[in-house]
């Protein structure tokens, strides 16, 4: 459905983010892509939906393919006309709008839709909108504006939804809460997901697929299973030891692994 | 009590007109954060487009505001393309001074068509007077009052029942993420030059009306400043309700005070409510989640 091959961003001119970023998003999976902070997740994200331009970034080389287009030189409005959806990071919610007004705003490209119809879909995921959907969004708590944060992309009704760190800043039972209902909205609408973040343990558990992102590039892919006794994966990501048990900060201070990819 | 009437009425509608005046430049602010210094033009070039197609080519009032509601729209769409958008990602303050360019630019495109002598305008909206609750009013201030409020519960509309005025307000909170759920912002900052030169083309309308064409019409528009600021930089019924209390206070100090004080006192006021209300009557307060 969806593929970069060695795609290559550069911001300003010259900071080189991007450096020859490969992947591959099979309709009606759910993608995992990890990586540490300043990895070039969200830059990869961003060139996906077109809105590196703002930001001063370019693809200088490389494509980005999508149902066989090539996207990489469209504007972002065109791109979410395609079915592309992306919800940014840190939730980004519109603060003076009411929920409701938000979610009609996620639908804003669908034309002539029916929006009760799209409404009430959002609701039946996230009951809570419905019952604060006269409120003020900025007030809302940190975990419903993040629901609301994907509440407003299913108003857009998109083939492939791209969720920037959905874990960001929320209790742990409520990143559960949220991931349970990613992998229902990838069930149930047959929306095909890629999903960034730095929690791997929870990340490998609903993708069918993952990559490792490391400096602006992949490091390592395959199936959550795979992964998950990848002796690097294991000790970089999962926090464990070899033998499985859970790691002490001790032993990390005597004794740094060298990460074999990246030798 | 006449006098209170009187006075009522008048202050109502030259406040709904500098509302109207004041609604565009809250739109602008809203959506792009510039500050157009160049809505009292805005007014003037409403005021001489009206009078050209009433007066010169002697059409029938309604036919001419309709008109000149096009002929804004257009100018605001040009404004936006030609100006504004070579303008996008600059410091907002570089796009602030380009307004001030814009206003002495219009204006001397109005004079150069037109003259910056006074016109002669026949009051174009009929003007008998009419008793209303004991005072006596002319048809034209009415007119005025009806055509502002009207367009006022337009706007209301607008902005929170349809697509687009939701759009538009979304914009105005989070660009980027107006843009990644596919709303093209250059769309709707040309919406937003657009309604605000069509607003402020009315507002110049019926104020020719009532004071005549001349220069003087783009320095009324100077009073939009109060306004905005006293009912919030960036609140559309705060655009309304406070130039409705401007206009009101104008009145009430002229009729019962004494003339040129009522050119101060606005300004008296909004300093008093800015000590008490920094962003405004109803300015939106930076909403911060702790």
């Amino acid at each position: 459905m969806l593929t970069l091959n060695n795609v290559e961003v550069i911001y300003n001119d010259v900071i080189l983010v991007l450096k020859g970023m490969s992947l591959e998003v099979p309709e009606g999976k759910i993608v995992g892509l990890l990586g540490s902070n300043g990895a070039g997740k969200s830059t990869t994200l961003k060139a996906i939906s077109g809105l590196l331009k703002p930001e001063d970034g370019e693809v200088t080389d490389g494509n980005i393919v999508f149902d066989g287009r090539e996207i990489h030189h469209m504007d972002a409005a065109d791109i979410v006309r395609l079915g592309i959806f992306q919800v940014m990071e840190g939730r980004r919610v519109f603060e003076h709008l009411t929920v409701e007004e938000n979610l009609i705003a996620g639908g804003y490209t669908r034309r002539n839709a029916d929006l009760r119809g799209d409404l009430d879909m959002v609701y039946t995921y996230f009951p809570r909108l419905k019952e604060r959907r006269t409120q003020t969004a900025g007030y809302l708590s940190g975990g419903e504006q993040q629901m609301l944060a994907i509440g407003r992309a299913l108003m857009a009704r998109p083939r492939l939804m791209m969720l920037d760190e959905p874990s960001l800043g929320l209790a742990p039972l409520l990143v559960l809460e949220i991931f349970e209902i990613i992998k229902r909205i990838n069930q149930e609408q047959g929306t095909t997901i890629l999903l960034v973040e730095q929690n791997a343990n929870l990340t490998l558990s609903v993708a069918d697929y993952a990559y490792i992102m490391e400096s602006g590039r992949i490091v390592l892919e395959g199936y959550p299973k795979d992964l998950k006794e990848n002796a690097d994966v294991r000790e970089f990501y999962l926090g464990l030891t070899e033998v499985g048990t859970r790691k002490s900060y001790r032993d990390v201070k005597h004794y740094k692994r060298r990460k074999r990819w990246l030798s | 009590m006449d006098l209170f009437i009187q006075l009522t009425i008048t202050g109502l509608t030259n406040g709904a007109i500098l509302a109207l005046a004041a609604l565009g430049f809250v739109l602008i602010y809203k959506s792009s954060d510039v500050i157009n210094f160049a809505q009292g033009e805005f007014l003037l070039i409403g005021a001489y487009v009206v009078y050209a197609m009433v007066a010169q080519f002697g059409m029938h009032w309604t036919i001419g505001m309709a008109l000149t509601i096009i002929v804004a729209i257009g100018l605001g769409i040009l404004v936006e393309r030609l100006v504004l958008r070579p303008m996008i990602g600059e410091p907002i303050i570089s796009v602030i001074m380009v307004t001030i360019g814009l206003s002495s630019l219009l204006r001397a495109i109005t004079f150069t068509i037109w003259g910056n002598l006074p016109k002669a305008f026949p009051a174009f909206i009929p003007s008998e007077p009419v008793q209303l609750l004991g005072a006596t009013v002319g048809k034209d201030r009415l007119w005025a009052f009806s055509i502002a409020l009207a367009m006022l519960l337009l706007f209301n509309y607008f902005f929170t029942r349809s697509k687009e005025g939701i759009a538009m307000r979304a914009v105005a909170d989070d660009q980027q993420a107006a843009l990644s759920m596919g709303i093209s912002v250059k769309k709707i900052f040309a919406w937003a030059w657009s309604i605000a030169a069509a607003t402020a083309a009315i507002g110049g309308a019926l104020l020719a009306n009532i004071v005549g064409v001349s220069g003087d019409v783009a320095n009324f528009g100077l009073r939009v400043f109060p306004v905005v600021i006293l009912g919030g930089l960036d609140s559309i019924p705060g655009a309304i309700i406070g130039g409705i209390i401007i206009g009101l206070l104008e009145q009430y100090t002229g009729g019962y005070i004494g003339q040129g004080l009522n050119q101060v006192l606005p300004f008296l006021i909004l300093i008093f409510i800015l000590m008490v209300r920094p962003y405004g009557l109803f300015g939106q307060e930076i909403i911060e989640r702790v």
